[in-house]
């Protein structure tokens, strides 16, 4: 049973350190996340130079970059997903060992960014893959990786290790992999990964100054 | 009477490294079974080539150049081994002993004299 939060500092103050498995678990995650070495496009240049010493990384515990999936935590989806390249990026998701998260780092990642109407852009890493945090920009400055880092600690904190809202890693039940695009004669199939995102649906003229303005774009 | 055998805190010692190196691995191995059970799958396991599907064994024939490796291995790592022994107790052995150890010896200075005429051992 976790301890109150007022009782906990009264005995901290004693010297007395109180903590549970699930706090202890956590924080020895949170604080050793080791990002694999994936980079795509403009958006690596700007997570390498936050592995650089002016903006080190490594003091937030991404010691190493493991170039190998299986010794990898964290992906950090840098770049332009294409099409081309996105089956690889399923598969080194899929051999990953549990627990993994994902970053989307800039726009291109999120949602295909400023190249969306190219017609080899996926248009975002999340229409296959479960993504934990997104970096918003183009490219986000080192020090948004580093915001983003956090996110995701804060994140592993709020994991639990028992109970119905566990993480995918701990749960036997829940899906574990993640079907691996295949080129088909014009786009990937599937186009996407329907338990992991869902087709937006646009409305169209409801909105308030929207009358006749709205197109749909999938 | 086990505690005045000399090699009693050896035996200590041992137990203690092997459970040193075992704890970690037990405690893992019951973690495992009771919070994070294991997901395995087609995709998960198999070989990594940076994202692609790999075709074909890994297993190659092996270049013969290497022959001259394997050779100057036995003359200087395998023969070094077996002559230490040999240098501190051949004057106990019987003569067959001796006889038997420089054959062995000589067949293997052959070697040394044969890759050294050959020019393997200097710097191109």
């Amino acid at each position: 049973m976790a301890v109150d939060e007022g009782l906990k500092i009264e005995l901290g103050k004693q010297g007395v350190l109180v903590t549970t498995i699930e706090e202890l678990y956590n924080w020895g995650r949170r604080n050793s996340i080791w990002p694999m070495q994936f980079g795509l496009a403009c958006c690596a240049i700007e997570m390498i130079a936050t592995t650089m010493a002016r903006y080190d990384l490594a003091r937030f515990g991404a010691e190493v970059f493991r170039p190998s999936p299986r010794q990898a935590d964290l992906m950090i989806i840098s770049g332009t997903v294409t099409k081309k390249m996105a089956p690889q990026v399923v598969r080194l998701y899929n051999q990953m060992a549990e627990p993994k998260y994902v970053i989307a780092m800039g726009a291109c990642a999120i949602s295909g960014g400023p190249f969306k109407q190219g017609y080899n852009v996926l248009k975002g890493i999340d229409r296959y893959i479960p993504v934990d945090v997104h970096i918003p920009g183009c490219p986000p400055r080192p020090e948004a990786l580093m915001q983003a880092f956090m996110t995701l600690q804060k994140k592993i904190d709020g994991q639990h290790l028992t109970g119905e809202d566990r993480p995918r890693f701990l749960n036997a039940e829940a899906q574990g992999e993640f079907p691996v695009p295949v080129q088909g004669e014009h786009d990937l199939e599937p186009a996407s990964n329907p338990g992991v995102w869902t087709v937006p649906v646009v409305m169209q003229g409801t909105g308030n100054g929207d009358q006749g303005s709205g197109n749909s774009k999938s | 009477m086990m505690a005045s055998n000399p090699y009693f805190s050896l035996a200590v010692l041992f137990l203690a490294a092997l459970g040193f190196g075992l704890a970690p691995l037990a405690l893992a191995w019951l973690w495992a079974k009771v919070f994070s059970p294991p997901k395995p799958n087609k995709v998960k396991n198999a070989i990594y080539e940076c994202g692609l599907e790999s075709r074909g064994d890994a297993w190659m024939q092996f270049n013969s150049a290497y022959y001259l490796y394997a050779i100057i291995f036995l003359i200087f790592d395998v023969e070094a081994i077996f002559l230490l022994p040999f240098a501190v107790a051949f004057t106990g052995l019987t003569a067959a002993a001796c006889g038997a150890m420089l054959v062995f010896v000589l067949l293997l200075i052959e070697g040394l004299v044969w890759a050294w005429a050959k020019g393997v051992l200097t710097w191109q």
